[in-house]
């Protein structure tokens, strides 16, 4: 079973990255824009086939290694 | 004394630590971070580099190599464990010192000689050092040292800020500040104050001719405390 997980920077972190994309979208003529936040999506295949135990295998993965929570939050989005 | 540098892949400072510490009366030895158990040691070494490519973020996969385990023993039991520049990195990683490394604030990677400023000498790596102010070189990509509030309130209540990036005369201000860390932080200890993580590397001034001689101060005061 494969899980999709999206790792985003916590709100008061720095993310110059998504600054200097959000200023080329500017220049680019995308004017709208308020804010650009990079992050990161993985997507995992599981070994198991019980959508509950798949995702929470990957959650303790986010925990452990994929995301650094002192800057970072982790949301699973999906399984399929 | 013995010491002991781990190499990771990708680590590329690990052969000058082992330079710097030879060079002021160390025993090193060279530890590959697939091993299981580092050799007795007086101090441990991470060095500087790209371990892993700096992939997932800088430092992460090797804070999980097998001789990592036996590293966070051996700073638990309260031995000495320093951490420099990519090793900084792993050891935020490792949770052993607190916070994380981010990305250098104008996304440039630096690469030049800075001035810091010593903060707190009630430690093995610092006491009866002769200097306030030691210039040192940094190169990094990911220096831009970042907690929480909550974080930072700890680290300064127990003296955990260890050197600050500041100008020739010590003055600690943002002008001074290369890469955007919180406070001018350019270097970290865990409440212990036996595990010390800094961006700068001091093994690259230990030649006169080369560099400058502020890293030879610090590796020579290092070992009379460690004596």
């Amino acid at each position: 079973m494969k899980v999709s997980a999206i790792i985003t920077l916590k709100k008061d972190v720095l993310d110059p990255q998504g600054k200097v994309i959000h200023q080329a979208l500017d220049g680019m003529g995308f004017e709208n824009i308020n804010e650009v936040r990079q992050g990161k999506y993985f997507e995992i295949d599981v070994n198991e086939n019980d959508p509950s135990k798949a995702k929470a295998i990957v959650e303790d993965m986010c925990k452990k290694l994929l995301a650094n929570l002192v800057i970072e939050n982790f949301k699973i989005i999906g399984t399929q | 004394m013995k010491s002991s540098v781990i190499t990771f892949p990708g680590s590329n400072c690990d052969r000058d630590m082992d330079v710097a510490l030879k060079k002021f009366g160390f025993n090193n030895k060279m530890v590959w971070h697939d091993d299981n158990e580092l050799p007795k040691s007086d101090l441990v070494v991470l060095p500087g580099g790209f371990s892993y490519g700096d992939y997932l973020r800088c430092g992460s996969m090797a804070s999980k190599s097998r001789i990592m385990q036996s590293v966070i023993d051996f700073a638990k039991s309260g031995g000495l464990i320093m951490g420099i520049c990519n090793g900084f990195q792993i050891l935020v990683e490792t949770g052993l010192v607190p916070g994380v490394l981010l990305r250098n604030k104008y996304l440039e990677f630096i690469c030049k000689n800075v001035f810091v400023k010593l903060d707190n000498k009630e430690n093995a790596y610092f006491k009866n050092i002769n200097k306030d102010i030691l210039e040192f070189h940094i190169a990094h990509n990911e220096g831009n040292y970042f907690c929480t509030k909550d974080q930072l309130k700890e680290i300064e209540d127990n003296n955990q800020i260890a050197i600050y990036y500041c100008n020739s005369e010590g003055k600690i201000q943002d002008q001074y500040n290369p890469n955007g860390s919180i406070k001018n932080i350019a270097g970290i200890f865990n409440k212990k104050k036996n595990v010390l993580g800094m961006m700068p590397h001091p093994e690259r001034m230990i030649d006169q001719s080369l560099s400058g001689e502020d890293g030879s101060i610090f590796f020579k005061n290092l070992i009379n405390n460690i004596k």
